[in-house]
């Protein structure tokens, strides 16, 4: 599914003393089977975007007492927010929003303080019933659950019966993602899945994400504050900036603008940083800024050696 | 390894070889449970007065553990913790949590009051101060933190940061001599990040504050004077900061990960190109310019 | 990131707003009972002057101000339409079995609605200008007093002001939990009284589980910040009056003074 954003604007608390814009004409495209980051600080609008991609926050002309706007004589109407994730277009108020949430998954920040069930699997089953045309049979439950456990690396004989508040935090946060991903959703959204996690757990979610990106969802979406996971993972990757979409680019692309996002107090991956460095020592490395892509750049520069050996394993989250 | 100390130690010699112990654990064990393992299992650990202290280790190694029975908030089951020569028992906690302060992990949670003010106040009322004194405890400990202009501010509208920042003033109030941070940084985004590990190095450097600080940021533990790992209740490795991250495969037996930057440094050594080890981006630019010129 | 403003406090540097709360809070108890002393027009009359000079010296907008009645409106109805229904006049237009309407009736409850907009507009006005907080140590130092029966005050206070505290904190953790289950599908808006109960279990049992472990939490920073049951503890925060508090306790004696006269001397009911 492609998702379109134009001129999207969203402020809360509007109209008291308060307000605050949090999105201010955004434009934004992102192609299905993308792996596509958001970054941003804290405030830049970078939740309330996603927020707009399953309606949990929607566009006015989606709401029922919409009124269209009338244009002032003389001047013409300011361009109207357009949305639309795949068929579905977010700005009609005909839209079914229960599918487009079945089809847009979203995880949370800390999602395992969303789980509520007394079993693994009950929590697990919750939005596949939700979601369900008719009531779903306990075969079709359990099979659906089954697979999203195994999608995870959970084992369903093992923790099906178990009750979620026993496990420990990684896997808390692994059975919070499959209650997500149980109604096979093509778009994954996932906002900060790594925070708060010791650097095996991020490793450990990272490869997970891409496992769903290869087996489950076509289009994943990750908003991440880690701009060197940002390097090694995304095809794409959109900076936000107080309300605005500074830039939305490969990281090939984006990273060689490093004065740019350090300009906007966004730091930058180290393999950007080192390349900036050596750039001012008058070496051009042309490198896609991961790690392994850097470290194979500079050697091949290196005076030639015989005995190269390859490397040990990789740092956290660090893809070969 | 006690020339990895005694380096890490040898700005402490400069300024007199006061030999005062901040905290001191003989023997220590600690578990929550009788089924449970130990979280803490026999555990010798020393910090030193004006020392900065990183305490690393993946989830459930012990190390907030640690942090908690430093301040009497949990007690041990075996051995004896001294702060400040002081052996902490029941009827002292009182005197140990005046010079043994905490922020912990969740900027939402510790808190008290809705205004900045009113919360960095909180420690000092509750030593019964004069209100001339805590006024005076107030401005200084906002000053420490750089959150003087929010005095007034309402905490719920500030960022992670700032509310950790308010957190560490509100241990400050307390005029202590030692701050943990059990995993102060965990929530916070890379900016508020950084507030918090210029705020704790300056309060170390400048206002002389023993500081241990608990995360698995491997970067943050960069600045310290010292790290230690923890793995199952037990100190595995300490030493300086720089030598530790050399010890990648190490690292990875206890579920860290060595910082980027030193497995970038390994590879490029692996692979011929003989760069120093550096913990420094711009001192790594430097390496391979050199080198590869 | 999204703004939660509990209460109704609006920001302004006012008169009103500089006030001690606890001067506040003793005007809206005089204005309350001063309000049921009037017996006549005039003295509503004295009542509504003192309202509408608070209300254009507390930079509030009026437009705000006046909202507050639309709470009330039903309330209002009803009791206008019961007293002019059923109330007792000499002046008859219309009667039939119990229902009577009379002139009287039409007064009275023209002066009871007037009473009741005039005690809600008050109240809004504290709450308008004095934020949450003051509410609570003006409340605290009010009821200090009470020390004396071994009423732990200073206790009830700070579990006032943590809750208090904690209403932005869980507002924000119900709606990220409450968002959570509706992008998993979850219903909040069925029609079925059953479901709609069983709706909000997949919202209360996280925010409970939330809520204990805030508590665990602050309870463990208070203590490693030396707070224990007991503990003899100082206030950093104290209420001093200034210029500004004898002119309203002024107009306050005044309104009491004119409200009573005009009682006295202009006694005819209405």
């Amino acid at each position: 599914m492609r998702i379109v954003a134009e001129h999207l604007s969203y402020t809360y608390n509007p109209k008291s003393p308060f307000a605050a814009a949090a999105l201010k004409d955004v434009s934004l495209t992102i192609e299905e089977g993308e792996f596509f980051g958001i970054i941003g600080h804290t405030g830049s609008g970078k939740s309330t975007f996603v927020q707009h991609l399953n309606g949990l926050i929607r566009l006015p002309s989606s709401l029922k007492r919409y009124k269209k706007p009338k244009a002032k004589k003389g001047q013409p109407l300011p361009p109207q927010p357009v949305l639309t994730v795949g068929t579905f277009d977010l700005a009609d108020k005909k839209t079914d929003f229960r599918a487009l949430r079945k089809s847009v998954g979203m995880v949370f920040q800390y999602p395992e303080y969303q789980l509520f069930a007394e079993t693994v699997r009950d929590d697990v089953a919750f939005g596949f019933k939700n979601f369900a045309d008719g009531k779903p049979t306990k075969e079709e439950t359990d099979a659906a659950v089954r697979a999203a456990l195994a999608a995870v690396g959970l084992d369903y004989d093992t923790y099906a019966e178990q009750s979620p508040f026993d496990l420990s935090g990684g896997q808390k946060r692994r059975v919070a993602i499959a209650g997500v991903i149980v109604t096979r959703p093509e778009v994954l959204v996932l906002d900060e899945p790594a925070a708060g996690l010791d650097p095996l757990g991020k490793r450990e979610v990272m490869e997970l994400l891409h496992k769903l990106h290869r087996e489950w969802c076509k289009t994943v979406i990750v908003v991440s504050h880690d701009m060197d996971e940002i390097a090694e993972n995304c095809t794409r990757a959109a900076v936000f900036s107080e309300g605005t979409v500074a830039a939305a680019l490969p990281p090939r692309e984006l990273f060689r603008r490093a004065d740019e996002l350090t300009a906007l107090g966004l730091d930058v991956p180290l393999t950007a940083k080192l390349c900036a460095g050596l750039m001012r020592r008058g070496i051009a490395l042309d490198c896609d800024f991961t790690t392994e892509d850097f470290i194979r750049k500079v050697l091949e520069r290196a005076p030639r050696r015989a005995d190269r050996e390859p490397g040990a394993l990789p740092p956290e989250g660090g893809e070969a | 390894m006690t020339a990895q100390s005694g380096a890490a130690f040898g700005r402490f010699g400069l300024r007199g070889g006061s030999n005062m112990k901040a905290i001191e654990f003989c023997g220590v064990s600690f578990r929550y449970d009788e089924e449970s393992p130990f979280a803490i299992h026999k555990l010798d650990f020393s910090v030193e007065e004006g020392e900065f202290v990183a305490v690393l280790g993946h989830n459930g190694s012990g190390k907030s553990t640690l942090a908690r029975l430093s301040n009497g908030l949990l007690e041990a089951d075996e051995g004896e913790i001294r702060v400040f020569g002081t052996q902490i028992a029941r009827k002292n906690l009182y005197d140990v949590r005046k010079n043994v302060g905490v922020v912990f992990q969740n900027p939402d949670n510790q808190t008290v009051a809705t205004i900045v003010e009113d919360d960095v106040a909180f420690g000092a009322e509750n030593l019964g101060l004069a209100r001339e004194e805590i006024g005076e405890r107030i401005r200084f400990a906002l000053q420490a933190v750089g959150m003087q202009q929010y005095r007034t501010a309402a905490v719920a509208r500030l960022s992670g940061g700032q509310k950790q920042r308010v957190a560490i003033a509100g241990v400050l109030a307390l005029k202590p001599r030692a701050v943990i941070l059990d995993e102060a940084t965990a929530m916070l985004d890379p900016r508020g990040r950084r507030e918090i590990v210029e705020v704790v190095s300056r309060l170390n450097r400048e206002e002389k504050i023993t500081v241990i600080m608990i995360t698995h940021f491997m970067e943050e533990a960069l600045l310290a004077d010292r790290a230690v790992v923890m793995n199952r209740g037990e100190i595995v490795m300490q030493g300086a900061p720089a030598d530790i991250f050399e010890r990648q495969e190490e690292l990875i037996t206890y579920n860290l990960a060595m910082p980027r930057i030193g497995y970038i440094c390994n590879r490029l050594r692996a692979g011929g190109l003989p760069v120093a080890n550096t913990l420094d981006s711009e001192t790594l630019a430097e390496e391979i310019a050199r080198c590869v010129s | 990131m999204k703004d939660v403003s509990f209460g109704q406090y609006y920001p302004a540097d006012s008169f009103l707003h500089r006030l001690d709360p606890r001067v506040k809070l003793l005007f809206l108890i005089a204005f309350i009972v001063v309000i049921f002393v009037a017996t006549n027009f005039y003295g509503l009359a004295v009542c509504a002057a003192v309202l509408i000079a608070i209300i254009l010296f507390s930079r509030v907008p009026v437009g705000k101000v006046l909202r507050s009645v639309r709470g009330i409106v039903f309330l209002l109805l009803f009791t206008a339409a019961l007293n002019v229904l059923f109330h007792k006049g000499d002046t008859v237009y219309y009667q039939k079995g119990i229902i009577c309407i009379s002139l009287e009736g039409i007064i009275f409850s023209v002066f009871l609605a007037l009473r009741l907009v005039l005690l809600v507009l008050c109240s809004s006005m504290l709450t308008y200008t004095t934020t949450p907080v003051a509410l609570t140590d003006g409340v605290e130092s009010l009821l200090t007093p009470l020390k004396w029966i071994f009423v732990p005050v200073h206790a009830l206070a700070l579990i006032m002001s943590i809750a208090l505290r904690f209403i932005p904190t869980l507002t924000e953790e119900t709606e990220r939990i409450k968002n959570a289950q509706l992008a998993r599908g979850a219903n909040f808006e069925s029609r079925n009284l059953i479901k709609k109960i069983g709706a909000v279990i997949p919202i209360l049992v996280p925010l409970l589980l939330s809520a204990l472990r805030k508590a665990d939490e602050l309870g463990d920073a208070m203590e490693a910040r030396c707070y224990t049951s007991g503990v003899k503890r100082t206030k950093y925060k104290k209420l001093t009056l200034t210029w500004r508090d004898l002119v309203a306790v002024l107009v306050c004696a005044a309104l009491i003074a004119g409200v009573v006269l005009t009682r006295v001397f202009l006694g005819a009911p209405y």
